[in-house]
């Protein structure tokens, strides 16, 4: 069995913090926030989540359109052929 | 045919049962490190698309829930490192509202805010290990790192959260 957390607190204690300090630093964030099961709210998945995969299968792959490419090639075919106009596309992007 | 097996050649219908069968897990786990429901659903979803587009590289034999786990920590970490550094958690989420001093109210809120300032590597340690009582193997496994390796950065975490909280006027 898994040893959970509270239990493993004394193993290999270094940098220079003890097992109390550990505990105590422990025992105040558990104050400030709660462990879900403890809040008894929001830790179990409340609905189906099917419908929303499917949908998300459903979805078209994301295209680049092909002007976008088309400006891209003119960009790169521009900054290798005249390098001066490299701090004006900048200035634009 | 294994369940494991359609779904690694690409079977819908296996996808859903396995889809079926573990969506509540991998929500609580992803809750666990989110702390937020709606997020926690997104995240759930957006890990097994990226599994059902990764089918083609998983090995039938190996652990799917282990596999799955691994792939909605990295989603949720991603997620804590794209939030603003410090949100407020949502009031059903804080703490319940315990009639004491304004001293203690402010620590609280000190303590969260030292604790949302802390690496996202760091903070899903410390989160799973000290708030929801993981165990090291678990977090090691859900993080795809050692034990060791898990250890050392609940430590680190420890110690930086303290280093925080100083800097913030709480002693802890």
């Amino acid at each position: 069995m898994k040893k959970p957390m509270r239990d493993g607190m004394n193993d290999n204690m270094k940098d220079g913090l003890s097992a109390d300090e550990f505990a105590t630093m422990r025992e105040q964030l558990r104050d400030a926030m709660p462990p879900l099961d403890e809040l008894g709210i929001g830790a179990e998945l409340r609905r189906d989540l099917w419908p929303d995969m499917r949908r998300r299968l459903e979805q078209p792959p994301v295209r680049v359109p092909w002007i976008d490419w088309a400006l891209l090639a003119t960009a790169s075919a521009a900054a290798i052929f005249f390098p001066a106009l490299i701090p004006a596309l900048l200035y634009h992007f | 045919m294994e369940l494991q097996e359609r779904f690694a050649a690409g079977d819908l219908d296996a996808f859903e049962s396995l889809f079926r069968q573990h969506q509540g897990e991998v929500y609580r786990w992803v809750m666990r490190i989110v702390r937020d429901p709606a997020v926690a659903e997104d995240l759930t979803v957006e890990a097994f698309w990226r599994a059902h587009k990764a089918h083609g590289g998983f090995h039938p034999e190996a652990n799917f829930a282990a596999w799955l786990r691994r792939i909605a920590t990295n989603l949720a970490l991603d997620h804590l490192r794209k939030r603003r550094p410090y949100v407020e958690l949502p009031d059903d989420l804080a703490a319940e509202q315990k009639p004491d001093s304004a001293v203690q109210q402010q620590t609280r809120v000190a303590l969260r805010k030292a604790f949302a300032e802390l690496p996202p590597r760091l903070r899903v340690v410390a989160q799973l290990g000290l708030i929801e009582d993981e165990s090291y193997a678990e977090i090691a496994e859900g993080l795809g790192i050692s034990a060791g390796v898990a250890r050392t950065r609940m430590f680190r975490a420890v110690r930086l959260l303290r280093k925080n909280l100083r800097r913030l006027g709480v002693h802890a």
